[in-house]
């Protein structure tokens, strides 16, 4: 059952007294909505995660431009609000599908496809600084988990050491009031890019042997498995280190979960992992661990200015950062985690991660 | 074949293979002199044509049909046209079997009757046999005229071409007035003589007055749509305003196309050649045929453009004497006179003896035939090619019509649109291209013609048309592209594409330009009232979304109306309120774009032509009279649209007429 957020709803029904202030005085009704660009990001050193800047725009609803948004971003509003009433919680899709509808007698739609959707839904997080989960829309459970830890989710106590190796489903709203961590006897987190190298893992019980929690996000993790890792670091102080391929996109996953995402900056203070370390894997693994050069794969052009990208960004300024970015671009080479197979099936295993905890071998 | 190509040496060496030579005289293969001199023979031009009916437009059954129709109304509107007489015609297309009986599915017949008839001047009984069967026979080759036959090969070909598959004869009725008989004729061509064989002829009882009736029976292919009969009948009732057509197609249907300008083009006047515009060739037969009897005299006497003063410098120059006899300057002396010709100074040729079709002429027939929001028409000052003078005419239709543009929104309302579908129609759809010389449409070889070249140079982005590289402009448009010439330079003989010369060229592309940047206006204009209004829509829309959202978060409490009220003032006092209201219903006249039409729900502006069976043979008052008439909605446009939509109607069934 999701949870009434009393003051959510109150900022909801606000934009609509927005609106008729406006309308009384005579004037363009506005709301403020902090920009949402990397222009606008300032990575905070001290906090050493990336904060929301100061910069906002007004969207106006008498201005051709901006109507349009205008408009569906009060029929999100309503929506959202109508969830907040009915105690329901729902996905940005059927946010998408319970708003659209063609307007008056004319065949325009409010929203052509869902695209214009999610935004507004952005949109709102940020300017009436709420979170998504309190506005009860929830992503995919994207997320699996295993390990040495015991939730209490809806009622229901959910030990994920007993699991098999199929792990628990990450749900999406992982905040106190939803899912309770009752026990955790893990001495670290290990989140993993890849759900195939989870599932090896899992299957050889690495988790048992170095008494860790299992996390992955199939990819960009979603926001509850970010949110239930910072969780786990902040309220049972366990490290969490993430493994990732060896190529740009790697790079940035490891930091949307240490040091937060551009888009949504303002959720960095209860997203980021300021502690998270980078495991692997790094771009001189290869040399260490003497993987031929024909299990790499050759950096596009897309890669090597999104490598570039990276090495510009404020929190990818450390010296052994920008050293491993350079030596990416230099080898002209990226590899997978799967890669690793290429010496034996359980190197990741039996080999590679217990080397690397054992050295201490990983980047802040 | 080879047979038949005596004078061509090289029909010798296939023979070689026979036996006899070979026996007796091992080592000479081939034929003696003698033996080749044997079936060396003259070939009429008949037999030539006979077997080169590709030349003619006779390359396939389908073409075929289309030629005949062509070359037998090409010849009607000529005719009565010199004659002084409204072109009135009749065009007759039936499927048949080779028994003579109607074919029973007209799409997989082989065979048509097709009847032309014409109600001009008629053909004195003497020369009918001639005119339809003897080819390279008629009055246009020798003289530079502008007329839409050029060679006198047309209809005969098309006679030859009947009874090659068929083996009917053509059949002729013609009369020359109410107080002569009518004479009916069936016709032959003799194809090694290049004559006519008469199989019949007879007085006869024939209902019309005066005027010609033509029957060939010959093997074809009825096909709708592109190049096909239909099109060429539209196109011609467009490039013809002044000639009534109707129109009975093999599958039954009738179409009529009545006259919308009531008197005939100026007649083109005859005029003698330009020195510019021969060759060498050409300036040796003239002095050889020439009646002056010396030179200077001939040179003023049979070209246009040199007077006596010139024609004595010219000989001058050349040197040679002015008073040599003609036919006496030959060789040497002749190239030089030909160099020397090129080389003087001339004035440009006489463009009176062009009969351009006119701005308001071609704005009449595209408005007949074409519907749309917006026509324009542009002709350009003569220009010269080659010493041949010629006018390029072009005209733009765009848009769909009003009625059509109700249509779609009555057929877009009934469903709302799912995600990834769109309005707006076809958006790929190219313009048509029409494309006309001596008011003739060309309908194949579209891209081999310089019109449609200088469609796709022109850059139509700047008029607000989208356009693909290499491709012609895209919309709802029809270009028409007119050249009238004493000698239109066509690509073959055939006579569908225009040569491509530099000067031709460039005086298409300056008439689309102007043709195209009154089009560019009025899109703009009409854009910009279109925004203005989709502003203040968007706007009603919008408010009814967010009232509706603001009452539902208020859980009811809400003063809606007052709300919404509220809100649509302060989007009037934004958009521009009344201002918007009086551009969208009126701003978009033609004012300042001259000879142009355009069409709205409420009502027609512009040069309208006015149809039907006015007696006046001027009907230059009648258009200018139409055009203040549809002025009255603009000033009460604004409140009163159900009115004015009232006031508009007699507009419109005046042209429907």
């Amino acid at each position: 059952m999701a949870k009434r957020h009393p003051e959510v709803e109150k900022k909801l029904v606000g934009l609509a007294d927005l609106v008729i202030d406006a309308a009384a005085r005579r004037k363009d009704p506005a709301i403020s909505i902090p920009v949402r660009s990397l222009s606008n990001v300032k990575f905070n050193e001290k906090k050493g995660f990336i904060e929301m800047g100061k910069n906002k725009q007004m969207r106006t609803f008498f201005n051709v431009g901006m109507a349009k948004k205008f408009m569906q971003t009060m029929l999100v509003a309503d929506a959202l609000n109508e969830l907040q009433k009915a105690d329901l919680t729902t996905s940005l899709r059927e946010i998408y599908y319970r708003t659209k509808h063609t307007m008056g007698d004319s065949h325009e739609n409010t929203f052509d496809d869902q695209a214009e959707s999610d935004p507004v839904i952005e949109d709102l997080e940020v300017g009436l600084a709420a979170l998504r989960e309190e506005f009860h829309v929830r992503a995919e459970n994207a997320g699996t988990i295993i390990g040495p830890v015991v939730f209490e989710d809806d009622g229901d106590k959910v030990d994920c050491a007993k699991l098999g190796k199929g792990g628990y489903s990450v749900p999406s709203i992982v905040e106190e009031e939803y899912l309770k961590i009752k026990k955790c006897t893990a001495d670290f987190v290990l989140l993993i890019e890849k759900g195939t190298q989870w599932n090896r893992l899992a299957e050889d019980k690495f988790w048992k042997k170095y008494n860790c929690i299992l996390l992955t996000g199939n990819g960009q993790p979603p926001r509850g498995v970010r949110r239930l890792a910072r969780r786990l670091n902040e309220e049972k102080k366990l490290p969490v280190y993430v493994l990732v391929d060896n190529d740009p996109w790697g790079y940035y996953i490891y930091s949307v979960v240490k040091q937060g995402s551009i888009n949504l900056a303002f959720e960095s203070q209860r997203m980021a992992i300021p502690t998270a370390k980078f495991i692997g894997l790094s771009s001189l693994d290869p040399e260490h661990y003497a993987l031929p050069r024909n299990v790499g794969i050759k950096l596009n052009d897309k890669d090597i200015s999104r490598a570039k990208e990276l090495m510009a960004y404020p929190w990818f300024q450390k010296k052994e950062w920008q050293v491993e970015i350079s030596r990416m671009l230099k080898s002209g080479l990226k590899y997978e985690l799967d890669a690793l197979a290429n010496k034996d099936f359980q190197y990741l295993t039996k080999t590679y991660l217990p080397k690397k905890l054992k050295e201490k071998d990983w980047l802040d | 074949m080879k047979k038949t190509k005596p004078k061509v040496k090289p029909a010798a060496p296939k023979e070689a293979a026979a036996p006899k030579p070979r026996a007796e005289k091992p080592r000479h293969i081939g034929k003696t002199a003698d033996e080749m001199g044997k079936q060396q023979r003259e070939i009429s031009v008949s037999e030539f044509f006979t077997k080169n009916r590709h030349l003619l437009g006779f390359d396939n059954p389908r073409k075929a049909l289309l030629t005949c129709v062509k070359e037998a109304v090409d010849n009607a509107l000529d005719a009565s046209e010199e004659a002084g007489i409204l072109p009135e015609i009749v065009v007759k297309l039936v499927a048949v079997t080779p028994d003579g009986k109607p074919a029973p599915v007209v799409s997989q017949a082989t065979r048509f009757q097709v009847t032309i008839i014409d109600y001009g001047p008629g053909i004195v009984r003497d020369q009918i046999p001639k005119i339809f069967a003897k080819l390279l026979y008629g009055s246009k080759f020798h003289r530079l005229r502008m007329s839409r036959g050029q060679q006198g090969i047309g209809i005969s070909a098309a006679g030859m071409y009947g009874q090659l598959t068929t083996g009917k004869p053509v059949k002729i009725i013609s009369r020359t007035g109410e107080k002569q008989p009518a004479h009916y004729f069936e016709v032959q061509i003799d194809s090694k003589k290049n004559e006519p064989i008469i199989l019949e002829k007879k007085q006869i009882e024939w209902e019309a007055h005066r005027g010609t009736q033509v029957t060939i029976e010959l093997e074809g292919k009825y096909v709708k749509g592109r190049a096909s009969v239909d099109e060429y009948m539209e196109l011609s009732a467009i490039s013809n305003p002044h000639a009534s057509f109707t129109y009975h197609a093999p599958d039954g249907e009738t179409k009529t196309y009545p006259r919308t300008i009531q008197h005939n083009p100026d007649p083109p006047k005859e005029i003698k050649p330009h020195p510019y515009g021969i060759e060498l060739g050409m300036l040796l037969k003239m002095l050889q045929d020439t009646k002056s009897h010396w030179l200077a005299g001939f040179l003023s006497a049979d070209f246009s453009r040199v007077s006596t003063e010139t024609a004595t410098e010219i000989c001058k120059a050349a040197g040679v004497s002015p008073k040599k006899r003609p036919r006496d300057v030959v060789g040497q002396e002749a190239e030089k006179l030909f160099q020397t010709i090129q080389a003087t100074k001339l004035m440009a040729p006489p463009t009176n003896c062009l009969s351009p079709i006119g701005e308001k002429e071609i704005l009449a027939g595209l408005f007949k035939q074409i519907k749309g929001d917006f026509y324009t028409a542009v002709s350009r000052p003569p220009a010269v090619y080659r010493g041949n003078p010629f006018i390029i005419e072009a005209g733009l239709a765009w848009g769909r019509g009003p009625e059509q543009a109700a249509l779609d929104a009555l057929n877009a309302q009934k469903a709302p649109l799912a995600e990834g579908e769109s309005h707006g129609g076809d958006d790929n759809e190219l313009a048509r291209v029409m494309r006309f010389a001596n008011r003739v449409p060309l309908l194949y070889q579209q891209s081999a013609c310089s019109t449609f070249k200088a469609v796709l140079d022109t850059t139509w982005k700047n008029y607000g048309i989208a356009q693909s590289r290499g491709a012609p402009p895209a919309g709802p448009m029809v270009v028409f592209v007119h050249m009238a010439s004493v000698w239109v330079p066509f690509t073959s003989e055939s006579k569908e594409a225009i040569a491509d010369y530099d000067e031709i060229r460039k005086e298409i592309t300056l008439a689309l330009r102007e043709a195209g940047r009154r089009l560019g206006v009025f899109i703009k204009r009409r854009a910009r009232a279109h925004a203005e209004s989709k502003r203040r829509d968007i706007f009603e829309l919008y408010i009814e979304e967010v009232v509706g959202a603001c009452s539902r978060l208020k859980g009811g409490k809400l003063a809606a109306t007052k709300l919404k009220t509220q809100l649509t003032e302060i989007a009037k006092k934004i958009t521009g309120g009344q201002k918007t209201d009086e551009m969208l219903d009126k701003n978009a006249g033609p004012h300042g774009l001259p000879h142009s039409i355009i069409v709205t729900a409420e009502g027609i502006e512009g040069e309208v032509p006015v149809e039907g069976p006015v007696a006046v043979t001027e009907a230059a008052p009648a258009a200018v009279e139409a055009a203040p008439e549809p002025e009255k909605p603009v000033k009460k446009a604004k409140k009163a649209k159900a009115k004015s939509k009232k006031k508009a109607k007699p507009a419109k069934k005046s042209r429907k007429k």
